[in-house]
């Protein structure tokens, strides 16, 4: 079963109907690329998978949205649990006003994980040799013998996976606004991981920044395909086509076409897509 | 094209010029103020002054520690009183609350600060004075109601219209993707609002209660209408005070053949106003401070 499957979704803002009938399941372990002009639906549709869409108080939510089978607008549906599961990074990045470290051990904290469970959780993660990318075995060592380790432990893991480690390891206890925008959103994903999603929603997450930056979390991205059902918004084409593995493609609030990247940039079906692909319309 | 620079030029310097003017106001004050003090000053030491309690002007004593102590007592009561209940407010107008509910809130708080002081005093009288005097009674002291209390709580009710709407604003504008980077982590609402919504806006929140502070410091009217007005140092609750502002308008123009009484009033006023100034001052450190560290 997909992990994450839409039925009938509608989006509604007021009178103005944002997402239009949707049902479509989205594969496991690959990166969906949600594609389509300027407000087609792309964020509502990204925000729906893990309620954030609750906080505009206009959004009304029709369908199901299925993640693991369980119906996520149901109402006694854990919104939590549903949150933990399903990470999210947003366009901006926006660190949370406490230190670097504070904000990798954000999420964790207002689970209230124990030290056995971070340690579990790490020992989970190193096991998945697929990331790579580990914390040195002196490191490990040294968290076992300190009070508050288990911490520092985590922090350096995810901060290594995101690729922020070498760049901010002397100054971890600086607020998080010091920053530069890349590195910030590279925090962001640190933040993000330390909670241990299964899938990670990513709304347009290098719009804001340097071309550097953001070829840094493209590369992330591809990287972190490995482990996590990713779903990444973006109105750049191009970028689809680079890290894209499967495309949703929605035009004026319903879907148009999905498929295999390959399938849709290549040989797409619909007229409107191929007029999209081609540069025609935008 | 020279007529247009004239114009701009004119045009800074009279900023310029109606900018200095405002600021300068405070110290002209506080010069005025201080030229008139000086009689009192010349013949009694500073210290005696604050902190004398004896307060007899027909035998030339003016202790004004009595005064300081009710200002400040009168003052402390009013915020224990409205931070809490003014927070909770302004977290659960911005934070929780539904855009219709605020926007009906919202104009009876900005009614709330339109109503002239003198009325909240009667109120006061009818309302809080006698319930302070149950409540005393109760407790087993006999009070008539006029205290320090009374004073306190309706000096509280008149600074929850500052307070709530500065601070809800300053709420509002925290950006949304605050509150999503939060709650996309799995946090609670509460968790939110406590990690990171407030904290994020805690330079303003601040700065509303310092507004609040400041109004608080200098009203007049309907405090003395409740307080008591007895130059004693009170030791409860439920005893009168004598707050500067009280004082000063009670007395002024009054008795005013008795020597240095007038200049006492004087330093009476000059007192209130480093006191609201040295506070404002500590605020604006604490701001400072809150600033470097975020």
């Amino acid at each position: 079963m997909p992990h994450i499957s839409l039925r009938s979704l509608n989006v509604t803002y007021r009178d103005r109907r944002a997402l239009r009938d949707i049902t479509v399941d989205v594969p496991d372990a690959q990166i969906t690329t949600i594609i389509g002009p300027s407000g087609c639906g792309k964020t509502s549709l990204l925000k729906s998978l893990n309620r954030l869409i609750d906080l505009s108080e206009e959004a009304r939510v029709e369908g199901e949205v299925l993640i693991d089978g369980v119906n996520i607008y149901h109402p006694k549906a854990d919104i939590i649990a549903l949150r933990r599961k399903v990470g999210f990074l947003s366009q901006k990045p926006y660190p949370l006003p406490m230190s670097i470290y504070d904000n990798v051990t954000y999420g964790p904290r207002m689970h209230r994980m124990n030290r056995e469970q971070i340690f579990q959780q790490i020992a989970e993660l190193e096991k998945d040799r697929s990331l790579g990318r580990l914390c040195p075995e002196s490191t490990r060592l040294t968290a076992r013998t300190r009070r508050g380790g288990e911490m520092d432990l985590l922090v350096e893991c995810y901060l290594r996976v995101a690729g922020l480690w070498d760049e901010v390891k002397d100054r971890l206890h600086d607020p998080a606004t010091g920053l530069s925008v890349g590195q910030q959103q590279r925090l962001a994903l640190a933040r993000t991981l330390a909670v241990e999603p299964e899938v990670i929603l990513a709304d347009e997450p290098t719009s804001a920044l340097d071309p550097i930056s953001a070829k840094l979390i493209e590369e992330e991205f591809q990287f972190l395909k490995k482990k996590y059902t990713i779903v990444f918004v973006t109105h750049i084409l191009r970028q689809a086509r680079r890290i894209g593995d499967y495309v949703i493609f929605l035009y004026l609030g319903e879907l148009v076409e999905h498929g295999p990247a390959q399938q849709v940039f290549t040989s797409p079906r619909d007229e409107k897509t191929r007029a999209y692909v081609a540069g025609d319309i935008s | 094209m020279r007529w247009r620079r004239i114009k701009d030029s004119l045009a800074t310097r009279s900023m310029y010029l109606a900018v200095a003017l405002a600021n300068s106001i405070v110290f002209l004050v506080a010069l005025g103020l201080f030229v008139k003090a000086r009689p009192i000053l010349a013949t009694t030491s500073v210290v005696q002054l604050l902190f004398s309690s004896t307060w007899h002007p027909l035998r030339g004593q003016f202790g004004f520690y009595p005064f300081i102590v009710g200002t400040l007592a009168v003052t402390a009561i009013a915020m224990i009183l409205a931070i809490p209940v003014c927070l909770l407010s302004a977290i659960y107008l911005s934070e929780y609350a539904h855009r219709r509910v605020r926007e009906l809130v919202r104009p009876v708080i900005d009614l709330l600060a339109g109503i002239p002081s003198v009325i909240y005093g009667f109120w006061a009288v009818i309302v809080i004075v006698p319930l302070v005097r149950a409540t005393g009674g109760a407790l087993g002291s006999s009070t008539t109601g006029y205290s320090l209390l009374a004073g306190g709580i309706i000096l509280a009710i008149m600074v929850f219209p500052i307070i709530i709407s500065v601070s809800t604003e300053v709420l509002q504008t925290v950006p949304v993707e605050a509150r999503e980077a939060s709650l996309a982590l799995g946090a609670t609402r509460w968790e939110t609002v406590k990690h990171v919504v407030v904290r994020s806006a805690l330079r303003g929140i601040v700065a509303s209660i310092v507004l609040g502070f400041s109004r608080a410091f200098g009203e007049t009217m309907a405090v003395l209408m409740v307080v008591g007005n007895v130059p004693k140092v009170p030791t409860s609750l439920f005893d009168p005070a004598y707050p500067l502002p009280a004082l000063i308008a009670n007395n002024y123009g009054e008795m005013m053949s008795i020597p240095l009484y007038d200049s006492a009033l004087m330093l009476a006023a000059l007192v209130l106003l480093l006191v609201v100034a040295g506070f404002n001052l500590l605020a604006h450190f604490t701001l400072l401070r809150i600033e470097r560290r975020s």
